[in-house]
């Protein structure tokens, strides 16, 4: 049967891997493609690359550091950040990335999604989505979560996956960067709602945040970027310890 | 040198990368009348069924193809490639395959339970139904990435390993000279690069 997948993220600015808590402060961390290197010998199941940088220099940086992680590192790479086009697509598509994640760009224009997996087939789009708590209800949010997309988070998901969306990595505003855990109540509404693969990303701070993770049956994978990046969790013991605990990974 | 197929269905780029970490000469091909210098093809491809059949027949790739897997040549078809490799596809309406290996391919979805994901995405391990050459290097129970949401079927004398979905998802086949992967090796960290190296090696 498939198993659990842990993923790091990896946030690049100018060439280098930074992490935001809840999207300020940001800390840079460290080189991305030894980080790659590093993560995939600990038995990471993917790698995602989120590209922060705002300069045409920064983003030439970002397609480099891509290139030459796909030339020696031989396991799935999703590619994110200032995806708006079928143009972007080509451009990561062609240095390396499997996947790629479309979120404000899609917001903005919901046809890219159907148009990139017509093009580039479902497996290779992600609609990854911030979403946020008020009223009651989940919001959908957009441009580095300070903007109302104006789109409720479960019809969003829904139409992302009726439009050849391969995948949805679902943040949690409200969890990201607290460290206490997923969002395992939001998470829940949307897992019930779809069919395809959902990564749940937002709250990770200790191993047991990925067994309650798995074990409520809300994700198919959970994504983490700053306690894999400060060496607070290490991958290989995360998942011998979610597999002492009854939880299918790969070792 | 192993060819790797370019006719227009998907990125070829980790492939080939994984084939020159590897130290395995490889060359991305266009001109189907340059098939004929390879000792080994490797038919990659994402995407449609429907689509990538029209366009291996107008590249001129179809017919050579056949030519050289009669010849004898390895061939390796990699996830919609592998697919491609049987006779038939129901994906989207009706398609014929190259016919290479007996079997059909089909919706997963009609044949698993429904609270289980599509597409079928993510490591699964391999459960070794038959000894082959191309298993040289890989152990029983060695995890690789797959990603699809169509599966082949009636095609259970080719099949050297299978995954466990609910269904029993053929997941390496083999008939003759002619392989599939509906995994993506090129994507499945060390245990991938063993079955490409092994590949490599017929």
């Amino acid at each position: 049967m498939i198993g659990k997948r842990i993923i790091p993220c990896l946030d690049v600015r100018n060439g280098r891997v930074v992490k935001g808590v809840n999207f300020d402060g940001i800390r840079d961390v460290a080189d991305p493609v030894e980080m790659a290197r590093f993560y995939n010998r600990a038995g990471a199941d993917e790698l995602v690359f989120y590209d922060i940088t705002a300069s045409a220099e920064g983003r030439g940086l970002f397609t480099d550091i891509l290139r030459r992680t796909a030339r020696e590192v031989f396991i799935p790479l999703t590619v994110g950040g200032g995806i708006n086009t079928l143009d972007d697509f080509d451009r990561v598509l062609k240095c390396g990335a499997d996947k790629v994640s479309v979120n404000s760009g899609a917001v903005n224009d919901p046809s890219l999604i159907e148009r990139a997996a017509k093009k580039y087939g479902d497996q290779c789009v992600v609609l990854s989505m911030d979403v946020k708590r008020q009223n009651g209800g989940y919001r959908v949010f957009k441009n580095g979560n300070r903007v109302d997309a104006g789109l409720d988070a479960l019809e969003w998901a829904k139409y992302g996956e009726d439009h050849g969306a391969g995948e949805l990595v679902v943040n949690s505003i409200d969890t990201d960067g607290v460290r206490r855990g997923f969002d395992l109540e939001m998470l829940a509404e949307i897992e019930a709602r779809v069919r395809i693969p959902v990564i749940a990303s937002g709250g990770a701070g200790r191993k047991e945040d990925f067994l309650e993770l798995f074990r409520a049956g809300v994700a198919d994978a959970g994504l983490a970027a700053s306690i894999f990046h400060f060496r607070e969790v290490s991958i290989d013991s995360l998942k011998e310890y979610l597999q002492e605990n009854g939880v299918n990974v790969r070792r | 040198m192993i060819a790797v197929i370019d006719y227009g269905c998907g990125n070829l780029f980790s492939l080939s990368s994984s084939l020159d970490h590897l130290g395995i000469a490889s060359e991305i091909v266009r001109d189907p009348a340059r098939l004929a210098d390879a000792d080994k093809l490797i038919l990659p491809g994402v995407g449609a069924f429907g689509d990538a059949v029209d366009k291996l027949r107008r590249t001129g790739m179809f017919d050579v193809l056949l030519e050289r897997a009669e010849a004898g040549v390895p061939i390796l078809g990699i996830c919609l490639g592998m697919q491609l490799l049987f006779e038939k596809s129901y994906e989207y309406g009706e398609h014929d395959g190259l016919g290479l290996i007996p079997g059909r391919v089909c919706p997963l979805a009609d044949d698993i339970r429904p609270d289980l994901k599509i597409p079928h995405m993510g490591w699964n391990a391999l459960r070794i139904r038959r000894d082959d050459p191309i298993l040289a290097d890989t152990a029983d129970r060695a995890s690789m990435y797959f990603v699809h949401s169509f599966y082949a079927k009636d095609c259970a004398p080719a099949v050297l390993a299978d995954a466990e979905y609910d269904a029993a998802v053929p997941a390496l086949v083999a008939q003759d000279n002619v392989y599939g992967a509906q995994f993506h090796p090129e994507k499945s960290g060390e245990a991938g690069l063993r079955l490409l190296s092994a590949f490599a090696n017929l």
